[in-house]
C-alpha cells in the first residue's frame, strides 16, 4: 500500500471517529449531567431526598460501570436494532458507546458536584433561592471547571471505546488499524492510525485544560 | 443613681418587640455514636436593633441554633418567628420569601468562585427577580456600603479574608434585611481583620438598626459589639442577659468571663474578693469608700477593666485583713450598693478564707453567717464556684 492509498484511509476513518465520539459525547454530557445531578441530589440529606430512587440509579451506574466495554456491546445489540434499525455501521456504533459512557461521566458529574462547598449551598438557600436555582446557578456553575475536565476525560475514553466499537462494524481509526494494520500485516497504516489517534487526544486534552483554566477562578 | 436590678434569669420585658423569637427549639441528630442533643429547649428573644452573642464551644448547639432561625436546619420541635412571621409553619414558597429577609454570613464566607464581587453580591437579588438595572444600581450601593466599590470586577479568590468577609456581608444585605445571622464570620480571620468588620457590623447595627444574632466562640467578639449574650452548652443555655444585667448578676459565668481575673492565690488569714464595677458604678471612688467606711487596708490584688460595647466596666481584686466572717459586714456591704461581690476560684482552696455566699434574690442574710468564717450552703447557680466550695468544706 502506498501512501496515496493510505491518507484517504485515514481521513475517513479519523471522521468517522469524530462523528462517533461527537455524536456519543453529546448525548452522554446530557444523560451523564442528568443521572449525575440526580445522584446528589437524591442522597440522604440531600436537596430532594430519596434514598429509593439514589439506591436505584447507583445500582444502574455500577451495573454500567463494570461491564466491560466488548461486552456491553454484543449485550445492546437487540436493543441498537430496535433503536437505529441496524447493528452494523458508525450510527450503530454511537448507541453502545453512548449507554458505556454515561455511567461513567454520571461519576465524574456527581464527584464535581460534591466539591461545591455544602456552605455555598446553604448561603444560596438562606438567600431564598429556590432547589431549581440552587442546582443551575449553583452546582452547576460552580462546578463547570470539574465537569469540563470531566468531559474531557469521557471524551478520550470515548476514542478508546470507538476503537471496539469499529471491530463490530462501526468503522473509524480503531476499525482502520485492526484491519488493515492487525490482520493484513500493514505496519505502515498501524502506524499511521496510532500516530493520528495520539495527536487526536492529544488536541482534545489540551482544549479541554484551556476550557477548564478559562473556567475555573479559584 | 440608679442601682442595677439583680435579676435571677433573662427577664423578658413585655413591651418590647422581638425581631427574632425562638421558642422552645429541640433538636436531636441521630448520629453512628447515638443520637445527639444538638438543641435542648432553648429559647431566645432578640429585641429590635439589638447585637445579641451566643457564645459556646463548637458541639454545644450554636451553630444548629443559627441555622434554626432561617430554617436551614428544622428543628424537631419549637417555634421560629423572625420579623413577626413564624416560619416553621410557612409553605416553602413563602419561606424563601421571608429568607430573603434574613441576611446570613459565613465563617468560610460561601462565595460563588465562579461569580466576581458584584455577580455574588447580585446573587440574591437574581433569586428575587429583580431587573438587571435595578440589579446593579443596588449591587453598586451595597459595595459602596461595604467599601468595596473598586473589587466589584474581581474574583473571590483575588480578593483578602476580610475583603471576602465584607462582600460576603453586602450579599446578605441586599434583601434589605431587618435581621443579620453571624456564622462565626470572625473566626477565620486575623486580629486585625476581626476588629474592622466588627466596627462594620456595629456601624451597620447603628446606622441601619439592623438586629444581628451571632454566634462565635471568642470571647471578644462579645465584648466588642454585643449588647446581649448567652453562654450555650449541650443544647441549652447556661446563661443569658443583657450585658449589663449579666455583670450585675451574682456569680454570673458570663461575666467572670468578660472580666477574666484567673485563679487566686491563697492568702491565710485574710480574704480575697472579687468586686465587679459597671456602669455609674465604674465613676465611683470604691476603695477609698471602703478604707473610709470601715477603716480596713483594702489592697489591690490584681484587677481588670474593659470597655465592652454596652458599657464600662471592671473587675477588682481585693484583699481584705481578717477571715470571711469578719468581713461579711463589708460583703453586704458591698452587695447593698449594687457591686457583685464574690469569693475568686482559688488555687488551693483549704486556709483561705472565703466570703460568704450571696443568697437567693440577690439579698444578702448575714444572720445566716456561721461565727467561724466558714461558709455556709451554695444557694446561687454557679456551678464552677459552687463546686470549689463544696471542696472547701470537706476538706476544712
Amino acid at each position: 500500500m502506498t501512501w496515496e492509498d493510505i491518507w484517504p484511509l485515514l481521513g475517513e476513518g479519523l471522521w468517522e471517529t469524530i462523528y462517533m465520539v461527537g455524536i456519543s459525547t453529546a448525548i452522554t454530557a446530557l444523560g451523564g449531567l442528568l443521572i449525575g445531578v440526580l445522584l446528589v441530589l437524591t442522597e440522604r440529606g440531600g436537596l430532594l431526598s430519596a434514598w429509593p430512587v439514589n439506591l436505584v440509579l447507583g445500582l444502574i451506574v455500577n451495573v454500567g460501570r463494570s461491564l466491560p466495554f466488548i461486552i456491553l456491546l454484543v449485550a445492546v445489540i437487540p436493543f441498537t436494532r430496535a433503536i437505529v434499525g441496524t447493528t452494523i455501521g458508525t450510527e450503530a456504533a454511537i448507541v453502545p458507546l453512548t449507554i458505556g459512557a454515561i455511567p461513567f461521566f454520571a461519576r465524574i458529574v456527581e464527584t464535581a458536584i460534591r466539591e461545591v462547598p455544602r456552605d455555598v449551598v446553604n448561603a444560596a438557600i438562606a438567600s431564598g433561592a429556590s432547589r431549581r436555582q440552587v442546582v443551575y446557578k449553583v452546582l452547576l456553575r460552580e462546578a463547570r471547571p470539574g465537569l469540563a475536565a470531566g468531559l474531557t476525560i469521557t471524551i478520550i475514553a470515548l476514542v478508546g471505546y470507538s476503537a471496539m466499537a469499529g471491530t463490530v462494524g462501526g468503522g473509524g481509526l480503531g476499525d482502520l488499524a485492526i484491519r488493515y494494520g492487525y490482520q493484513r500485516f500493514e505496519t505502515e497504516v498501524m502506524v499511521a492510525t496510532v500516530v493520528v489517534l495520539v495527536l487526536f487526544v492529544q488536541a482534545v486534552q489540551s482544549l479541554g485544560d484551556l476550557v477548564v483554566r478559562r473556567l475555573s477562578h479559584r | 443613681m440608679t442601682l442595677p436590678v439583680v435579676l435571677p434569669s433573662d427577664p423578658q420585658p413585655t413591651r418590647t418587640y422581638f425581631v427574632i423569637s425562638l421558642k422552645d427549639l429541640r433538636k436531636v441528630y441521630r448520629s453512628r455514636g447515638g443520637p445527639v442533643t444538638a438543641l435542648d429547649g432553648v429559647s431566645l428573644h432578640v429585641p429590635e436593633g439589638e447585637i445579641y452573642g451566643v457564645l459556646g464551644r463548637s458541639g454545644a448547639g450554636k451553630s444548629t441554633l443559627l441555622r434554626s432561625v432561617n430554617l436551614l436546619e428544622r428543628p424537631d420541635s419549637g417555634t421560629v418567628t423572625v420579623g413577626g412571621v413564624e416560619l416553621t409553619t410557612l409553605p416553602e414558597r413563602r419561606l424563601r420569601r421571608e429568607r430573603q429577609r434574613i441576611g446570613m454570613i459565613h465563617q468560610h464566607f460561601a462565595l460563588l468562585s465562579s461569580r466576581t464581587v458584584a455577580g455574588n453580591v447580585a446573587f440574591p437579588l437574581e433569586v428575587t427577580g429583580l431587573g438587571r438595572a435595578a440589579r446593579a444600581r443596588r449591587v453598586a450601593e451595597l459595595l459602596e456600603l461595604v467599601g468595596l466599590e473598586e473589587r466589584a470586577g474581581a474574583y473571590p479568590a483575588q480578593l483578602s479574608g476580610g475583603q471576602k468577609q465584607r462582600v460576603g456581608i453586602a450579599r446578605a444585605l441586599a434583601g434589605d434585611p431587618a435581621v443579620l445571622l453571624s456564622d462565626e464570620a470572625t473566626s477565620a480571620l486575623d486580629p486585625e481583620t476581626t476588629g474592622s468588620i466588627l466596627e462594620l457590623l456595629a456601624d451597620l447595627n447603628k446606622r441601619l438598626g439592623l438586629t444581628i444574632l451571632l454566634i462565635t466562640h471568642e470571647m471578644d467578639v462579645v465584648k466588642r459589639i454585643c449588647h446581649s449574650a448567652a453562654i450555650m452548652r449541650d443544647g441549652r443555655f447556661t446563661e443569658s442577659g443583657r450585658i449589663e444585667q449579666v455583670l450585675a448578676r451574682p456569680g454570673s459565668e458570663l461575666a467572670a468571663e468578660l472580666l477574666r481575673l484567673g485563679p487566686a492565690p491563697s492568702l491565710p488569714g485574710r480574704t480575697i474578693v472579687d468586686v465587679t464595677v459597671s456602669g455609674d458604678q465604674a465613676e465611683r471612688p470604691l476603695i477609698a469608700e471602703l478604707a473610709r467606711r470601715f477603716e480596713v487596708d483594702v489592697r489591690i490584688l490584681g484587677g481588670t477593666i474593659e470597655q465592652l460595647a454596652a458599657t464600662r466596666a471592671g473587675r477588682l481584686r481585693l484583699v481584705l485583713p481578717g477571715d470571711g466572717a469578719q468581713n461579711a459586714p463589708i460583703v453586704t456591704w458591698l452587695r447593698e450598693a449594687g457591686i457583685p461581690t464574690e469569693s475568686p476560684v482559688s488555687t488551693e482552696s483549704p486556709g483561705n478564707a472565703r466570703v460568704p455566699a450571696e443568697p437567693p434574690g440577690g439579698e444578702p442574710a448575714p444572720s445566716e453567717l456561721p461565727g467561724d468564717g466558714r461558709i455556709p450552703a451554695e444557694p446561687a447557680a454557679d456551678a464552677q464556684v459552687s463546686t470549689d466550695r463544696d471542696d472547701t468544706e470537706t476538706k476544712a
